[in-house]
């Protein structure tokens, strides 16, 4: 239950940090908010021979918008991205689903960047980061490259990052006012990893849905966008009969496992239910337009 | 590995200098190298809330967090509180109520409800026990525990916008 020993480095800035990924090879690990990777480390189920604090960067803490989206710098934690006035009138989705990570005191340490880093199949980060099409910034001693979400995450605890990489900012979509949105998770107790979850967004154009975004986590190995159940949402207007149609391809599309906590079976199930929830609400909520 | 390095650390208004091995948690850089044994050590996987401390006014998992990263940082632990004579505002709290039976989560419940009351807008029960979510009391059944909290948070009322 102690970590195994390593050398510590507090970087100063962004170059700073990313000569001293590269400098350890692959044996380093970058601590922003730490709460994924403190207790893998009190495990020792990683051990890192270097470790790169990145908390005293300056201005990695900020929410700033550019070019109409929003932009969260790498040390934006969960109780800002909660409470931030900016992401709470462009993106109530994100405002809401926090409520549903960790812990008050996790919340108060943990980085929304932190957690698509660890890509937690459970997580609702990654998730989020699909649905708001999200392009992620990296530096290396290269130079520096944008990910765009969907290239992001390659699987479970798994990313497209290499060893000298760092994810500097998170770039996401605001969305534009009258969108209806739904968000619900289930787990065993507040706050614990999801069994599964699901977020939606989508417009209310002259009486049908467009635009409509649907993501799942907690039912497979990653998070994941479901793009065809987004085709038969399309156009439509979320009756009864096809919100039946795109449950059932839902259920079909994903590929849960099972574990002590569920079985696959269960997860798909709730997962289907959930989605109708999310769906009804996010119909419920968006605000009518009329378009020529 | 490099030499290990030296860390100045300001807990409840004193400064303490200390040579730590990066690896040392905050959880056992306050009981075992200053002494302060009230914050306690309950999982040492950021689950239970027993060694909830604050750092920099905020409530923190001491034993998710390095020792040498708080160098420079102001910590509160459970001693800063109050003491047996003059037990602090949360600690009378909690003996009225009967908050707490062995006592081991304690500290944790002490230290984030400070949190809680410094930055937290909460009123209804609901609010109040997503708040304290992240701590474990296997005792009491939290029955208590939310009843001072209520009492903390009707007589602070509601906090600056």
């Amino acid at each position: 239950m102690k970590p195994a020993a390593f050398d510590y480095v507090r970087a100063d800035s962004v170059a700073h940090a990313v000569q001293a990924l590269a400098a350890a090879g692959d044996e380093a690990k970058i601590i922003a908010g730490g709460q994924s990777l403190l207790p893998m480390m009190n495990f020792r189920l990683v051990k890192p021979s270097v470790l790169v604090d990145i908390n005293h960067i300056a201005g990695l803490a900020e929410v700033r918008e550019r070019g109409g989206r929003l932009v969260l710098g790498a040390l934006v934690r969960h109780r800002i991205t909660a409470s931030d006035p900016l992401i709470r009138r462009h993106i109530p989705v994100l405002s809401a689903a926090m409520k549903h990570v960790a812990h008050l005191t996790v919340r108060n340490r943990g980085t929304f960047c932190g957690s698509i880093c660890h890509a937690d199949p459970a997580a609702e980060m990654p998730m989020l980061a699909l649905l708001l099409n999200a392009e992620i910034h990296i530096a290396s001693p290269r130079g520096e490259r944008g990910v765009p979400a969907a290239d992001f995450f390659v699987g479970s605890l798994a990313t497209a990052l290499v060893h000298d990489e760092l994810v500097t900012e998170i770039e996401i979509d605001t969305l534009p006012a009258g969108t209806g949105w739904g968000f619900e998770e289930f787990a065993r107790r507040h706050g614990d990893y999801a069994l599964a979850a699901v977020a939606v967004t989508l417009q209310r154009r002259n009486g049908v849905a467009v635009d409509v975004r649907i993501a799942v986590m907690g039912v497979g190995e990653m998070a994941i966008r479901l793009h065809a159940v987004e085709r038969v949402l399309e156009g439509s207007d979320l009756a009864d009969a096809r919100l039946d149609q795109a449950v059932a391809l839902l259920r079909s599309e994903i590929e849960p496992n099972s574990d002590l906590n569920a079985s696959a079976d269960f997860r798909r199930h709730l997962a289907g239910g959930l989605a109708r929830r999310a769906l009804s609400d996010a119909w419920g909520r968006a605000k009518e337009q009329i378009a020529p | 590995m490099s030499e290990n390095p030296k860390v100045t650390v300001t807990v409840n208004g004193v400064a303490h200098t200390r040579t730590v091995e990066p690896r040392l948690l905050l959880s056992d850089f306050l009981r075992g190298e200053i002494g302060l044994t009230g914050t306690h050590v309950g999982c040492e996987q950021g689950v239970c809330g027993a060694c909830t401390i604050l750092l920099d006014g905020r409530s923190a998992r001491a034993c998710l967090t390095f020792a040498v990263q708080a160098d420079g940082a102001e910590i509160e632990t459970i001693e800063g509180q109050g003491s047996i004579q003059q037990l602090g505002r949360i600690q009378q709290a909690f003996r009225d109520h009967h908050a707490l039976q062995c006592g081991f989560c304690t500290p944790g419940f002490v230290m984030v409800i400070t949190d809680i009351l410094r930055h937290h807008d909460v009123e209804t029960d609901a609010e109040i026990r997503e708040a304290l979510s992240g701590n474990l009391c296997r005792c009491t059944g939290y029955e208590h525990i939310v009843n001072a909290v209520r009492e903390l948070v009707r007589e602070r009322g509601k906090l600056p916008s």
